[in-house]
């Protein structure tokens, strides 16, 4: 799989403190990039870096295998965190200037406008005023304006504030939509529900450096502790008899209709051995193994060091 | 090369589709006109009410008439003596009582105006004046002097000066065109410095300019604002220029017309009553002014005027608006632009300052520092420059505007990289000077 971008050992300083250690990430074709780290990570630094809007200290980027260079950032869609709009100006006219500064022709713009209007329900506001529109519609507008000139690259910094849960859903389809395309996506975001649904892959970036990288599926995976939850019918005290000291009972009580039991297997012990043993004692209904969420990972990942 | 110019063109177009921009154009040239106009609008209207002075005259022989009287100011002789003309002093009807003593001839200072309230100083100035003449005529004709041997002694003199190269010059005109010219930079740069620091603050607090500069370099977004609101003052100037122009002349066709009907309705008097040729020598002066000053008019350069105005003009906003667009970017809001602003503002407030020194004497030390300086230099030389300046002074002047405004603007750019993406953030000094160091 070709990789889009490259990030080598990046690191960058301020007067007064260090935003990026020694950061390296590579963002493959077609994936979405998950950047996550807690606020002041460096995350900003980094992606501010990657549209050039800064430099770093040292270290290289590749861009389609090329170094960053300013032609680039025609094929890089920024959201930033912080956007706005100009306020006086007209909805149409101030799209059509940000999509000309893209570099589209004057032409061009106006027709990937229409359509993107037109697809995201949006047509009518052309004539209006940007500070006539509500915060979720100018959200469309800029959102609009990051794609429109159709990038290989989209960098989205905390997409989803300030839109109800309809418009989020039309931008996370687009979002499905793009990547079917090829486009690669990093999004940024601490809304670890919407990480899950969409990456691919996933970078964390806490104090500066980068702890954790790889994709979603695997780092999971690699968070696993054994632990499997079963929901039951029966006596729970009968459960907590039925497991011998190959296994140890987290958690054991009513739940909803049934009972649930959530138990981490020790030592080599399968699945299998676990049913055996309870088949004889309780009604199994369901069972499943405990895979941890972004959350948990998150949390597990980055609170030693704050402990620190 | 080609986002910059999409840069000016939205930073003109937005500017010069406001309503704001529209009013202003067509506001300008009437409020200067009525600034003009107004101090003879007032003068005229407000000299309605008449003030009739009571004359308690001691000396009757003296003054063989009546004294003459203005238009606000009448006179009456009364026969009765001072105290009864107090007592029957009515002030609804009289404005004050003169008091000529017998012996004004030779104590001209014994003559006391009473009145009800503080004496108005038209009034007075008015009575001081037709008392001198009248006093004098007075005089000249004891000593046996006639008015006509007075008036061959009196001598009016203009001193021509000229340069040793034999041009005329006269310095009131060319303190004029330097003064005008200087007071347009200065005012150019303040009005759209400030425009280009708003612009700047308004990116930032819409938080749009970090899209803007993940495709332009900060750098180019900074220079195309401050180029496209250039073009909006030359816009508004040249517009202010033209309407003023059209304005003037035709308010002024209309007061001359009505003027020179009246003065042609009083010189066929004049001719009438007594055949007397001075209205014609007056007219003959007249144009002679008027050819006076086109000759100097002439013999300004201005070539050289126009083409440095424009150097100085645009040198000025360049070094000025690249440090209120840095001030735009270091700061959160409008409010907080107060400490930044006095550094920037008072070189430029001097350099006016000085350029009214400079005016009445060109060539001073202070002149030719501060028209060297590149602060004070779009100022200072540009009042210099109708007074003929060394060229070496000049090219001196213009290098150091040219590496003045690099230097700036270099230096803004710095600080406006930074600064433009920092929000909330208070900032000092120190923290800017830290920005000036930072690798890109």
């Amino acid at each position: 799989m070709n990789t889009i971008l490259e990030v080598k050992e990046v690191n960058k300083a301020y007067a007064n403190h260090i935003a990026l250690k020694n950061v390296s990430i590579d963002i493959p074709d077609g994936a979405v990039y998950g950047l996550l780290g807690p606020n002041g990570a460096g995350k900003t630094s980094l992606i501010r870096i990657i549209n050039q809007i800064t430099g770093p200290d040292s270290g290289e980027i590749l861009f389609n295998g090329s170094r960053l260079h300013s032609d680039h950032t025609k094929e890089i869609g920024y959201l930033p965190e912080e956007r706005g709009l100009y306020k006086k100006m007209e909805v149409g006219e101030q799209a059509l200037y940000l999509a000309r500064l893209k570099g589209l022709s004057r032409p061009d713009a106006i027709k990937r406008l229409k359509y993107l209007f037109e697809k995201f329900e949006i047509k009518d506001w052309w004539n209006k005023k940007v500070e006539e529109l509500s915060k979720g519609m100018q959200q469309k507008v800029q959102f609009i304006v990051t794609i429109v000139h159709q990038p290989k690259l989209l960098i989205l910094d905390e997409p989803f504030t300030g839109f109800d849960p309809i418009n989020a859903n039309l931008i996370k389809d687009e979002l499905l939509d793009q990547k079917k395309n090829g486009v690669s996506v990093i999004l940024s975001t601490h809304r670890m529900e919407s990480v899950e649904e969409l990456c691919t892959h996933i970078a964390l970036i806490h104090k500066s450096e980068k702890l954790l990288e790889g994709e979603i599926t695997n780092i999971r995976k690699s968070y696993r502790s054994n632990t499997f939850e079963v929901d039951y019918e029966g006596n729970s005290i009968s459960l907590a008899n039925s497991l011998w000291g190959n296994f140890e009972l987290i958690e054991n009580g009513p739940h909803g209709e049934f009972n649930k039991a959530k138990v981490k297997f020790l030592e080599n012990m399968s699945t299998n051995d676990f049913l055996q043993s309870l088949i004889n004692n309780v009604k199994v209904i369901g069972f499943k193994e405990v895979i941890p969420s972004m959350s948990d990972i998150f949390i597990k990942t980055v609170s030693p060091t704050i402990a620190q | 090369m080609n986002k910059i110019l999409l840069i000016i063109q939205r930073e003109y177009l937005t500017r010069v589709k406001k309503k704001s921009f529209i009013i202003m154009t067509l506001l300008g040239p009437i409020l200067m006109a009525i600034v003009f106009l107004a101090p003879v609008l007032i003068s005229k209207y407000s000299e309605d009410e008449a003030y009739n002075i009571r004359i308690i005259d001691q000396a009757p022989r003296i003054f063989t008439t009546i004294l003459p009287a203005s238009k606000t100011v009448k006179f009456i002789n009364d026969t009765v003596n001072l105290a009864t003309a107090k007592k029957l002093f009515n002030g609804e009807k009289d404005y004050g009582i003169l008091y000529l003593p017998a012996d004004i001839i030779r104590n001209p200072n014994g003559a006391v105006l009473f009145t009800k309230k503080q004496a108005n100083i038209k009034v007075t100035q008015y009575i001081q004046d037709v008392l001198k003449e009248n006093i004098e005529t007075a005089k000249l004709k004891y000593e046996g002097i006639s008015a006509k041997t007075l008036e061959s002694i009196k001598t009016e003199i203009d001193l021509k000066t000229m340069t040793l190269k034999g041009e005329q010059n006269d310095s009131s005109l060319n303190t004029i065109v330097g003064f005008i010219a200087g007071i347009m930079i200065y005012m150019f740069i303040f009005l759209y410095g400030v425009q280009v620091m708003r612009g700047v603050i308004e990116e930032k607090t819409n938080r749009i300019v970090e899209v803007i500069i993940s495709s332009v370099k900060p750098f180019q977004l900074m220079m195309g604002k401050i180029l496209g609101i250039a073009l909006v003052g030359f816009t508004q100037f040249l517009l202010w220029i033209v309407l003023t122009f059209t304005i003037s002349s035709v308010v002024s066709n209309f007061i001359i017309n009505k003027k020179s009907d009246e003065m042609s309705v009083v010189k066929t008097i004049q001719s009438v009553s007594a055949s007397n040729d001075q209205s014609v020598d007056n007219s003959q002066s007249d144009s002679k002014d008027l050819m006076k000053i086109m000759g100097n008019l002439s013999s300004i350069n201005f070539p050289l005027i126009i083409g440095c105005f424009i150097f100085y003009f645009l040198g000025g906003y360049l070094l000025y608006s690249a440090l209120f667009a840095a001030i735009g970017a270091a700061v959160d809001n409008e409010t907080e632009t107060q400490q930044f602003m006095l550094p920037v503002t008072i070189p430029l407030i001097l350099s006016f300052i000085i350029a009214q020194s400079v005016v009445t004497n060109p060539d001073s030390q202070i002149g030719f520092w501060f028209s060297i300086i590149p602060f004070t230099s779009p100022v200072v030389m540009m009042v210099r420059i109708p007074f003929g300046v060394p060229f070496w002074q000049i090219a001196l002047s213009m290098a150091l505007l040219v590496i003045g405004f690099l230097g700036t603007t270099w230096l803004a750019g710095r600080i406006y990289k930074t600064g433009i993406l920092l929000y909330g953030k208070k900032i000092n000094y120190r923290e800017i000077s830290k920005w000036l160091f930072y690798k890109d």
